[in-house]
């Protein structure tokens, strides 16, 4: 499979009073072709960060780019000038972010806020736009486009809103598309028919995506591979099924236990993580997620821990897959889950951090 | 639209009803009468004059003839320049008024917005301090020293404009420069911090997001919903300045009807004093009245309707 994206050592800082806050520290992922990856983890463990840097979006000052390459299109975008970016945002990558009642602007017309990309982008003329634009809004579904293509952001719902940005973010029809919690303003419903359209389109338009989001529960209907993030890291990565069925990082564990699942009634199974995450500006020795992991053991709170290669494509960064490590069992709800998975190598291996 | 503006026009009415009902009350409770003087007047005369001007009626009468006047845009005989109506002298001083206050409006709009462009755009930068620096001392600085100022450095010992009098557009350089510095350093002021308010909003990150240029953004995004609170200070600022400044009439001889009302405060010109602000008050009213209806016009989630909420 080729790849579009591949992000390789990154590490984001963020120059504050309270000194640096290391918001992302070292993630390494790769998207291919059609593809869509999730990143998924709490609230601050750097997936704005991570998607943001990508579009070279961070405001710099106080964010910096410690380290790292992206390298899209076989182009570092890490090494891009600010002029440069211009030609790849809207057209290579659109995005999509979490609040449709603020992403647009609000003295506007949608209709113009799409046309600005064709224009830029594709260099048609203001008439060719604005009739791309009402095929767009109807692409996306929004009914009676050619009324609404005049109308301003006000006059739109909040999930017509979002059905809006997307039209804007494909626009030029990119080769990638990240959407940063594109459904976490949305009521349920809302949320699903927004899914469902980022699929459709997905498929129609061949575009890759980043899909970013706190809740596992709808990353299974979207996502081929499943990057989840703590505390400015990749700590576990692989397939869906893999994430799913087969997980092996205890925060991990404590995602998906946490998750409301159709097949259990038990709502009193339903816990949340105790504890909050790492303070980034100085992030604790060894694993950060050590404080609040029930199965944490010594060497935890002394060395992080290398990353494991539990098959071709599964990932995960804990002690626990060590061979000298013992044998624990994963919460009830998980376990529940578990499934054998033939890809798996008869060992985990440790993989060197360059990969 | 159009319940809106004759609502609003309702409003308008009775605001000014009010006004005048004060002014005139206020008048008469002032100790003194238009022609107590240094000189005493005879009895016999000081009668007549006050049965000429009709000052001997009883109040009401007074008052009712007043209302009934103005609504007939007469603002009554001057009591000081005999021969003179109120109508003529605001007829004489606004034009060269409303000229000199058009000139630094536009002086004031333009360069404070883009001073405050500027600041916003370098936020913390030298660019920022200066125009800040600038701006503090346009609003400290009093009009009448910035026009000694002016007039030393730029009229004295540059000699590049006259140092006063009123008569081509060279003559109202320097009067517009004086009479703008303040509004333009509120104006710079608060562009920037509408501004900077505005660069922080999310859909300026969509903009980024779209590809578009820092200056494409700053154009298409950000002034425009940035100028709205500018523009609502203009109405008050344009009524202010539009009806001329006494100080800087003075100072550079021009004879406006700031420098009219001012003396006929002194005068105890009744007559001039009340018609004079009136005719500001409707001035203020109507430029308020202006400024909302372009704020509706620039900003489409503001409603222009007659009802409550929407439409
Ligand atoms: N502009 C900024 N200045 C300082 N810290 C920031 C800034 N933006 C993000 N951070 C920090 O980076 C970390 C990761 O944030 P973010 O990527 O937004 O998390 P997520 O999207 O996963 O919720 C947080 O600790 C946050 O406080
Ligand atoms: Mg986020």
């Amino acid at each position: 499979m080729e790849k579009l994206l591949e992000v390789k050592d990154l590490q984001v800082s963020f120059q504050t009073y309270g000194g640096e806050v290391q918001a992302v520290r070292g993630v390494s992922f790769h998207l291919n072709k059609g593809e869509t990856l999730a990143i998924v983890g709490e609230s601050g463990s750097g997936k704005s960060v991570t998607s943001q840097t990508i579009m070279r979006l961070i405001p710099t000052p106080p964010g910096k780019i410690k380290s790292g390459q992206i390298i899209f299109n076989g182009e570092d975008l890490a090494k891009k000038t600010d002029k440069e970016m211009e030609a790849i945002r809207g057209k290579d990558i659109g995005m999509i972010f979490q609040d449709p009642m603020t992403s647009l602007n609000p003295t506007m017309k949608v209709g113009h806020q799409i046309m600005e990309v064709l224009i830029k982008h594709l260099k048609m003329d203001k008439a060719a736009a604005k009739e791309r634009a009402i095929e767009l809004l109807r692409l996306v579904g929004i009914p009676m486009p050619e009324k609404r293509v005049n109308q301003y952001p006000h006059e739109f719902s909040g999930g017509m809103r979002q059905r809006a940005m997307i039209a804007v973010a494909l626009a030029s029809n990119p080769k990638l598309l990240i959407a940063d919690e594109p459904t976490t303003a949305l009521d349920v419903t809302i949320q699903a028919q927004i899914l469902e359209l980022m699929k459709d389109l997905q498929k129609k338009m061949g575009t890759s995506i980043i899909f970013i989001t706190h809740d596992l529960g709808v990353v299974a209907n979207v996502a081929d591979r499943v990057a989840v993030m703590y505390a400015g890291k990749i700590v576990e990565m692989g397939t869906v099924d893999e994430i799913f069925y087969d997980p092996r990082h205890p925060y991990t564990w404590g995602l998906l236990a946490s998750m409301p699942s159709l097949d259990s009634d038990d709502k009193a199974e339903l816990a949340a993580i105790p504890g909050t995450p790492p303070d980034l500006t100085n992030p604790p020795k060894g694993d950060a997620f050590a404080p609040r992991n029930p199965y944490a053991m010594k060497i935890d709170f002394e060395l992080e821990p290398p990353m494991f290669k539990i098959s071709d494509t599964h990932y995960a960064a804990t002690w626990l897959l060590h061979p000298d490590a013992p044998k624990v069992e994963p919460p009830e709800a998980v376990k529940k889950r578990l499934r054998q998975l033939s890809s798996n190598y008869p060992q985990p291996v440790i993989v060197k951090e360059s990969e | 639209m159009l319940r809106y503006i004759s609502r609003r026009l309702l409003s308008i009415l009775l605001s000014l009803f009010l006004i005048i009902t004060a002014t005139f009350f206020l008048m008469r409770a002032a100790p003194g009468g238009p022609f107590s003087g240094e000189k005493k007047l005879p009895p016999e005369i000081e009668k007549n004059l006050n049965e000429y001007y009709g000052l001997d009626r009883p109040w009401y009468n007074q008052y009712f003839d007043y209302l009934v006047s103005i609504a007939k845009w007469d603002f009554g005989p001057s009591f000081k320049y005999k021969g003179q109506t109120v109508n003529d002298l605001i007829n004489d001083g606004f034009p060269v008024s409303f000229f000199l206050g058009m000139e630094s409006l536009l002086l004031a709009v333009s360069l404070g917005i883009l001073l405050g462009v500027i600041a916003a755009l370098n936020h913390n930068k030298w660019q920022d301090y200066g125009a800040m620096i600038f701006a503090v001392l346009g609003i400290s600085v009093p009009s009448f020293i910035m026009a000694s100022l002016l007039q030393y450095v730029l009229a004295i010992k540059l000699g590049l404009f006259p140092v006063a009098r009123w008569e081509s557009l060279q003559h109202t350089v320097l009067p517009a420069l004086a009479l703008a510095a303040t509004p333009m350093a509120f104006i710079a002021r608060l562009t920037r911090s509408s501004m900077l308010e505005v660069l922080s909003n999310d859909y300026i990150r969509t903009a980024k997001a779209k590809g578009l240029s820092k200056g494409q953004i700053t154009v298409k995004h950000a002034i425009r919903n940035a100028l709205l609170p500018v523009v609502t200070y203009l109405g008050p600022l344009s009524a202010a300045v539009l009806t001329g400044s006494f100080v800087i009439e003075k100072i550079f001889g021009i004879p406006g009807l700031g420098s009219q009302f001012v003396l006929s405060i002194s005068n105890r010109d009744y007559t001039t004093i009340m018609g004079v602000t009136v005719f500001y008050s409707i001035l203020l009213l109507f430029s308020v009245l202006l400024v909302d209806i372009a704020y509706g016009l620039i900003d489409p989630r503001i409603k222009l309707a007659g009802g409550k909420k929407g439409e």
